[in-house]
């Protein structure tokens, strides 16, 4: 039997606290997820900094992308299968992307990838079609398999059904993430009926597309998506253990290029810093290395880099204001020059964090020439985008929310030890 | 301090006005790169590279009131013009980033079509395929807009006369 074709003597189950169980009967899934650079995503946490708010949040890459294969596993082999315009072929297809759609993400992903210019995307592809195990799997199958998942994943494969499997504004990925991190968070919000959103799902021409009747199952989703980007992946406290992740690498990359010799010289970053950064080198990173770093660098004589990372390691994080540019620029000018006279470099220590400068999105409806909106199918066949039928999602989709904070180190401004009347001022202006 | 947001400011602020969302999707995109230090990821999207931090950042700037969105009915569909306020001007002057080549680049841009621009981006986003396989990427992935064998050449002689342009820069 061909290698695509293979089943495992036995169904192997996962027990998984989000869809109960997941199921693996292909060999060629088996093999993937015994691969190195699968079994790496055990060590970079879904949700990067939030363990530093919420305790429970220490799940990992892995579980996640084990429960989007397995989103997808039931929508193929459950729901679309004999249906019209979806192409059986495509089933190991589908089911290898879902699997390995985060392959690439490096440690603490945004702000790594912030700092240096990093693509996950990228590297996703690179360990695909690279030198490696889950190359050598998928090229069992065919010699361009590789290819095609990586081109899936992508978002630049002509098979535009496979790829919103994967990546749409209703997708595994989404719907994998929204419970998962609503479970292991421990907030309430983030649970809708995924079931009968899949059960309503059908394949249409260029997308996937809800059956109208499954509208108020959509509804919920969009409902926790809005929920769970405000009280969880907008979290101030976790925006804050961000702001000092970010600012320890950049100090770090600082030093480096300023001949400075670290006590604990930065072996796993020197290519990155260089930029000569391999595949292999890239693989070997992973958060235990990271914090294995910042544990060491707190005993390091720079003091910038000491302090942020023993506020890192020991939860020391930054306290903010609410911030508004427009009309407090200024303020945020005079604030600079004071924190230099305070002795603090505002550059570490003086930070607005914007709504965009994380990595989540809202659902947004019908812009033209831009993303898909999610669509609905009506009963006579026709197509309609959801906040055209569905009040709540408009009320709430049309809606701009965007929120810059000031982030400060609000011990270091109220020690009056040193610069007393120079850190008054700055309190002051800060309003403490 | 918010050094993207002044970026994005700035190339408005050489445009004069960008009509279009797409438009300015994909005149931002070309100008990352071709060299310009905009820190936006690009993903490529049903409609070519397309930012969703891109898409926060302006939606940032108009809620702060450094930038002015214009919703006109077009008929069949909505299309968006976007300018830079006097609170903006003065926001920019203040923390004004150096890009040299940045306004040539930006007006050269404004004036093609937002077609042109989507073939320019799309292959620009495959430029590490050789031609012809960029060729085959634009024929099955745009299929609907169906561009020319001429289109694709003239896409490929603005990208070299771009990278002329932001020459100092580089």
């Amino acid at each position: 039997m061909h290698y695509a074709e293979q089943k495992l003597k036995e169904e192997k189950v996962f027990k998984d606290p989000v869809h109960r169980y997941v199921h693996v009967r292909d060999q060629v899934i088996w093999d993937l997820i015994g691969t190195k650079e699968f079994q790496r995503l055990r060590r970079i946490k879904q949700l990067g900094t939030s363990f530093l708010t919420f305790h429970g949040a220490e799940h990992s890459r892995f579980n996640h992308s084990l429960g989007v294969y397995e989103i997808i596993r039931r929508i193929v082999d459950d729901v679309f299968v004999d249906r019209p315009k979806w192409n059986k072929e495509d089933r190991l297809l589908s089911l290898c992307a879902g699997l390995l759609h985060d392959l690439g993400h490096g440690p603490f992903s945004h702000s790594f990838e912030k700092v240096f210019a990093l693509d996950h995307e990228y590297f996703t592809q690179a360990i695909i079609l690279g030198n490696t195990e889950v190359n050598t799997v998928l090229s069992r199958v065919e010699p361009n398999f590789p290819k095609r998942v990586a081109e899936v994943i992508g978002k630049t494969s002509e098979n535009k059904i496979v790829i919103s499997l994967i990546s749409s504004q209703i997708d595994s990925d989404r719907m994998d993430y929204l419970q998962r991190d609503a479970y292991f968070t421990g907030v309430s919000y983030g649970h809708f009926d995924m079931e009968r959103i899949l059960r309503v799902m059908r394949p249409h021409e260029d997308q996937v597309v809800i059956k109208k009747t499954g509208m108020h199952a959509v509804e919920d989703y969009i409902m926790s998506r809005y929920q769970m980007y405000w009280q969880v992946y907008f979290h101030p406290v976790t925006r804050s253990a961000e702001v000092i992740l970010t600012k320890i690498l950049h100090r770090a990359k600082e030093l480096y290029h300023d001949q400075y010799i670290f006590q604990q010289e930065p072996t796993h970053f020197t290519s990155i810093f260089e930029d000569t950064l391999t595949l292999e080198d890239y693989l070997k990173l992973d958060e235990s290395i990271i914090l294995y770093y910042f544990q060491m660098w707190q005993d390091e004589e720079d003091d910038i880099l000491s302090d942020l990372c023993k506020r890192f390691v020991n939860r020391n994080l930054f306290k903010y204001v609410e911030f508004d540019p427009a009309k407090e620029y200024k303020k945020l000018a005079e604030l600079s020059t004071l924190f230099i006279k305070a002795g603090l470099d505002p550059e570490y220590y003086l930070v607005v964090d914007s709504s965009s400068d994380l990595p989540y999105d809202f659902y947004r409806p019908g812009e033209e020439e831009e993303r898909l909106p999610i669509q609905l199918l009506m009963g006579n066949g026709d197509i309609r985008e959801l906040s055209r039928e569905s009040e709540i999602v408009d009320a709430i989709s049309g809606k701009r929310r965007t929120d810059h904070k000031l982030y400060y180190p609000e011990d270091l401004l109220i020690d009056d030890t040193t610069k007393k009347n120079i850190k008054k001022q700055i309190r002051t202006l800060l309003e403490l | 301090m918010l050094k993207d947001h002044a970026k994005l400011m700035q190339a408005l602020a050489a445009s004069g006005e960008i009509t279009g969302r797409k438009k300015l999707q994909k005149m931002i995109y070309i100008a990352k790169k071709i060299t310009f230090p905009f820190q936006e990821r690009f993903q490529f999207h049903f409609y070519g590279p397309y930012s969703e931090e891109l898409t926060l950042r302006m939606e940032e700037l108009c809620n702060m009131g450094f930038v002015d969105e214009v919703k006109e009915n077009k008929g069949g569909y909505y299309q968006y013009r976007y300018t830079l306020t006097e609170t903006g001007k003065e926001f920019l002057s203040l923390n004004e980033i150096d890009m040299p080549c940045l306004e040539d680049c930006m007006t050269d841009m404004n004036e093609q079509s937002a077609r042109f621009l989507e073939l320019v981006s799309t292959i620009l986003y495959f430029d590490s395929l050789d031609r012809k396989e960029v060729e085959e990427k634009v024929h099955t992935l745009k299929k609907k807009q169906n561009y020319t064998g001429e289109e694709i050449d003239q896409a490929y002689a603005y990208i070299e006369q771009l990278h002329q342009k932001a020459k100092p820069h580089a």
